[in-house]
C-alpha cells in the first residue's frame, strides 16, 4: 500500500508536467489546427536554461544566493528561453505557412525540432546534466502525508502546475485576450472578420504554451534529475497523446490527459516493467486514439468539404 | 482568388506559358520535347558508368544514394500522392531489413533462398503497411502522423529489447546488438557480394521501381491518389473508394521500403537498430522535401543532395569550399543587386579585420588558432578570428547569436537588411570554423532539420517541381 502511495505521489508529479506540456499542444492546436512537433524541445530548451541560471548562480552545491531566489530565477529564465523560442518558431517556422497545404507546417514542425535538438547536441554536447536537486533542498525536507513522506520540491512541482492551470483556466475563459484564443480556435476567419488580431492572439498562444513547456521543463529537472537534448522527444510524444486522451483543443482535458498519462506511467514502471513503459504507454495510446481520437473531454469534429 | 471553379489545367496556363521565355526556355523546351522514357535510360546509363570510375569507397556512397533514392520514392507515394504523413516508414525499411536478416544468416536455422524470400518480405511488408493504414480510416493528418511515429517507436522498442520480451525463447533480432553475416542476395546462382555488384542490383531495381510508378501514377489509381490528397471527402463524395486507396498506398510505399531494407541487410551484412532511427526518417523526408513532393526525379535528385551532402561534411576542404559557395550563392539570391552584394563581401572582411584587431588587443595572440583548411586559411587568417579549443563557450554563444542574426536579417529589409548581413555572415563564419566545420554529423543534422523548414516556407514545391496550384 505505501508503495502504491509513493507510486501515485510519483505519477501525480509526472502526471503535472505532462499536463503542461500537454497545455502547450492543446491550446497550438485549437488555434492553428496542426501539431506543433517542436514543442518538446521547447521544454528541452527551457530544462537546458533552468540548469544555466542554477550554473551562473553557483551550482548546486556552492549556490551564491538563498534557494528560494534560484528556484524563482530558475523558472524565470526557463520561460523567457523557451517563450522566445517558441515565438520564434511560430514567426518564422508556422506563420509563412497559414495558408499552405495540411502537410506543410507538420513538415516544418518535424523539421523545426529536429534542428533544435541538432542545436542543443551543439551547444550542451551529448552529456546529460543534474540539477542535482537534493544538494539544493535536501531529501530531508519532506512531508508526511498519511504512511508516506513526500518530498517539498515534489510538493512544489505539483501547487505550482495547480496554480498555474488555475490561472491558465481563468484566463481562457474570462479575459479579454482568452476570449479571442476561444473564438480563433472556434473559427478563425469569422473571428478576423470581427476585428480580433489573428496574429496577436496566435502569438500570444505559443508564448503561453511554450511558457508553460518551460516551466514543464524546470521541474522535470529538479524532480528526475537528467537534462539532455534527447529528453523533449519522448516527453513531448507523451504529452501530445496526453492532449489526445483528454481531447484535443480543451484545457481541462489537457490536464486530465497529463494526469492520466502520468500515473500510467508511474504504475507501468513500477508494476510491470520498465524497460517496456514506453512500449505499453505507446500501446496504450496506440488503442486509445483507434477507439476514441477525440478523446476523453473532446468535442466530435464536423467535416465540411 | 480567381481560381475558384478553375480546373488545374487552366490554373497553371500562365505558369507553363512562363516556362519557356528567358535564358533558361530553350533548354527547358529541349527537355521536355524528349520523352521521360528516354530520360530515365540516359540517366540510369550515366549512372550505371559511374562505378567503373569510382573507387570503392565510392561505389559505397552510391548504394547509399541509391539507398535514399529508392526510400524516398516509396515515401512519395504515401505522402507526396496520396498525401498522408507517414513517420513509420523507416520501420517498414526496418521490418524488410530485419526479414530479410533472419531468413538468409546464420542467426537462425531458418536459410531461404533469396528468390523465395524477397517475394514474401515485399508482399509481407505490404500487409504490414496495410495494417498500419487501417487507423488512417478514422484519422487523419496529425493524428495519423502521431500515430506512425509511434509504430516506428514501437518498432524500435521491440527490436531492441526483444529477448527481454516476456515469454520470448529464440532471440528474433538479436536485440541491440542487431545481427550479422547475413548472406547477400543471390539470383540465378549469382551472388551479389560486391559493392558493384549491389550498385547495379540497386539501380536495376531503382529503375523498375520508377517505371512501375510512373505507371501507377498515370493511371486512375494515381489521378485517385491526388484527389484524395486534396480532399479525401469531396474525393469520397465523386465515389472514390478512399479507404481502399489510402491502404493501397501504404501498401505500396511499404513494399518499396521493405524490398530496399533487403538490400541494405545484404550490403551491410548485417542489420541493426541504429539503422532505422529518428535520425534516418528525417533524412529520407529531406531527401524528398529537397527534390520536391510528388516528383519521382525530384526525390532522386534530392536523396544525391542530402546523401552526398554528409560525405562531403566529413572531408573538411570540400565542407569548406560547399559552406563558402552556399553563403555567396545565398547572399545574391537574397540581395541581387550588385551593389548590395559587393558592399556586403567587403563590409564582411572589414568587419572581421577589426574584430580580430580587438580581440587580439584584448586577449593577445593565444586567441589565434590554425584555420581548419589548409587552402583557405591564408586567406581566412587575415580577418576570420580563429579560436582555440578552448574558447569552446564564445563559439557556442556565437551559434546563437547566428541564429538571431538569420532570423533578423528574414525579417529586415532593405539596406538595414545589408547592415545586419555583415555581422551575421561573419559570425557565421566564425561558428563555422569553430564548431560546424568540427562536427560534422550534428552539422548535418541541422542542415536537414533546416532544409524542411526552409523549403516549406520558401519553395514548398521543392527545387525542381512547379508551383502547386490551389484549386478552391
Amino acid at each position: 500500500m505505501e508503495f502504491f502511495l509513493q507510486q501515485t505521489v510519483n505519477g501525480l508529479t509526472l502526471g503535472s508536467v505532462y499536463a503542461l506540456l500537454a497545455l502547450g499542444y492543446s491550446m497550438v492546436y485549437g488555434v492553428l489546427k496542426f501539431l506543433n512537433f517542436a514543442h518538446g524541445e521547447v521544454y528541452m530548451f527551457g530544462a537546458f536554461a533552468g540548469y544555466g541560471v542554477l550554473t551562473v548562480l553557483g551550482g548546486a552545491a556552492g549556490l551564491a544566493v538563498p534557494v528560494w531566489l534560484a528556484l524563482t530565477l530558475m523558472f524565470v529564465g526557463a520561460v523567457v528561453v523557451s517563450s522566445g523560442i517558441g515565438v520564434a518558431l511560430e514567426r518564422f517556422a508556422y506563420r509563412p505557412l497559414r495558408t499552405a497545404s495540411r502537410l506543410a507546417p507538420l513538415i516544418s514542425a518535424i523539421g523545426a525540432s529536429f534542428f533544435l535538438q541538432a542545436a542543443a547536441l551543439l551547444l550542451f554536447s551529448a552529456n546529460s546534466r543534474s540539477y542535482q536537486a537534493p544538494t539544493l533542498i535536501p531529501i530531508e525536507n519532506s512531508l508526511t502525508v498519511g504512511p508516506i513522506s513526500v518530498w517539498v520540491v515534489r510538493i512544489l512541482v505539483i501547487v505550482t502546475a495547480v496554480v498555474l492551470m488555475i490561472l491558465l483556466t481563468w484566463w481562457v475563459r474570462a479575459s479579454r485576450m482568452g476570449k479571442a484564443v476561444r473564438a480563433l480556435s472556434y473559427d478563425t476567419e469569422a473571428a478576423a472578420m470581427m476585428g480580433i488580431d489573428v496574429d496577436r492572439v496566435i502569438v500570444i498562444t505559443f508564448l503561453i504554451g511554450s511558457a508553460l513547456a518551460g516551466v514543464g521543463g524546470v521541474m522535470v529537472g529538479l524532480v528526475f534529475g537528467r537534462v539532455f537534448h534527447l529528453m523533449g522527444f519522448i516527453a513531448g510524444l507523451k504529452a501530445f497523446t496526453a492532449a489526445v486522451v483528454g481531447g484535443i483543443g480543451s484545457i481541462p482535458g489537457a490536464m486530465l490527459g497529463g494526469l492520466l498519462i502520468g500515473f500510467a506511467e508511474a504504475y507501468t514502471t513500477a508494476f510491470i516493467s520498465s524497460t517496456f513503459q514506453n512500449l505499453i504507454v505507446f500501446g496504450l495510446l496506440i488503442v486509445f486514439l483507434l477507439v476514441r481520437p477525440r478523446g476523453f473531454l473532446g468535442r466530435p469534429e464536423v467535416a465540411k468539404v | 482568388m480567381s481560381d475558384i471553379g478553375v480546373d488545374r489545367w487552366v490554373a497553371e496556363s500562365e505558369e507553363r506559358d512562363q516556362r519557356y521565355t528567358g535564358w533558361l526556355g530553350p533548354g527547358r523546351r529541349l527537355l521536355d520535347r524528349i520523352p521521360s522514357g528516354w530520360k530515365l535510360v540516359a540517366f540510369l546509363g550515366v549512372v550505371g558508368l559511374y562505378p567503373m570510375f569510382a573507387s570503392q569507397a565510392g561505389v559505397r556512397i552510391g548504394i547509399t544514394v541509391l539507398l535514399l533514392a529508392m526510400l524516398a520514392i516509396g515515401l512519395n507515394v504515401v505522402v507526396g500522392w496520396a498525401g498522408m504523413l507517414d513517420l513509420g516508414y523507416v520501420a517498414f525499411y526496418g521490418f524488410g531489413a530485419y526479414f530479410y536478416a533472419i531468413v538468409s544468416s546464420p542467426h537462425l536455422p531458418a536459410h531461404w533462398p533469396t528468390w523465395v524470400s524477397i517475394p514474401v518480405i515485399v508482399v509481407a511488408s505490404a500487409l504490414l503497411g496495410a495494417l498500419l493504414s487501417l487507423p488512417s480510416r478514422r484519422l487523419i493528418g496529425d493524428y495519423l502522423a502521431i500515430m506512425t511515429l509511434f509504430f516506428a517507436q514501437v518498432f524500435i522498442e521491440v527490436v531492441r529489447n526483444y529477448p527481454r520480451l516476456p515469454g520470448i525463447e529464440t532471440d528474433l533480432t538479436g536485440g541491440p546488438n542487431g545481427i550479422t553475416g547475413v548472406e547477400p542476395w543471390e539470383l540465378f546462382g549469382f551472388a551479389i557480394d560486391t559493392f558493384n555488384r549491389n550498385f547495379y542490383l540497386l539501380l536495376v531495381l531503382l529503375g523498375l521501381v520508377i517505371v512501375l510508378l510512373r505507371n501507377v501514377d498515370r493511371s486512375r489509381t494515381g489521378i485517385a491518389w491526388r484527389a484524395l490528397r486534396e480532399d479525401s471527402l469531396a474525393a469520397a463524395h465523386m465515389t472514390t473508394p478512399v479507404n481502399r486507396l489510402k491502404m493501397l498506398a501504404f501498401a505500396v510505399g511499404a513494399a518499396i521500403a521493405g524490398l530496399t531494407g533487403t538490400v541494405l541487410a545484404s550490403v551491410q551484412v548485417g542489420v541493426f537498430p541504429n539503422n532505422f532511427l529518428l535520425l534516418f526518417l528525417i533524412t529520407i523526408y529531406a531527401a524528398l522535401i529537397l527534390g520536391g513532393l510528388g516528383s519521382i526525379p525530384g526525390a532522386v535528385i534530392g536523396a544525391i543532395a542530402v546523401a552526398v551532402s554528409p560525405e562531403i561534411l566529413r572531408n573538411p576542404t570540400a565542407a569548406g569550399w560547399l559552406f563558402y559557395l552556399a553563403l555567396i550563392l545565398l547572399l545574391v539570391t537574397v540581395l541581387r543587386e550588385p551593389l548590395r552584394i559587393t558592399s556586403v563581401i567587403i563590409g564582411v572582411a572589414g568587419f572581421g579585420y577589426l574584430v580580430r584587431l580587438a580581440a587580439v588587443a584584448i586577449w593577445g595572440d593565444t586567441i589565434l588558432g590554425p584555420a581548419n583548411d589548409a587552402f583557405l586559411s591564408e586567406f581566412l587568417d587575415a580577418w576570420a578570428l580563429i579560436l582555440g579549443p578552448a574558447q569552446d563557450i564564445a563559439s557556442s554563444y556565437a551559434f546563437v547569436l547566428a541564429i538571431g542574426g538569420v532570423l533578423a536579417v528574414i525579417v529586415t529589409k532593405g539596406w538595414w537588411r545589408v547592415a545586419l548581413l555583415i555581422p551575421t555572415a561573419y559570425v557565421a563564419i566564425f561558428v563555422w570554423e569553430n564548431k560546424l566545420a568540427l562536427e560534422p554529423s550534428i552539422t548535418r543534422q541541422l542542415l536537414f532539420g533546416g532544409v524542411l523548414v526552409v523549403m516549406m516556407a520558401v519553395r514548398p514545391q521543392g527545387l525542381l517541381g512547379t508551383r502547386r496550384v490551389e484549386i478552391t
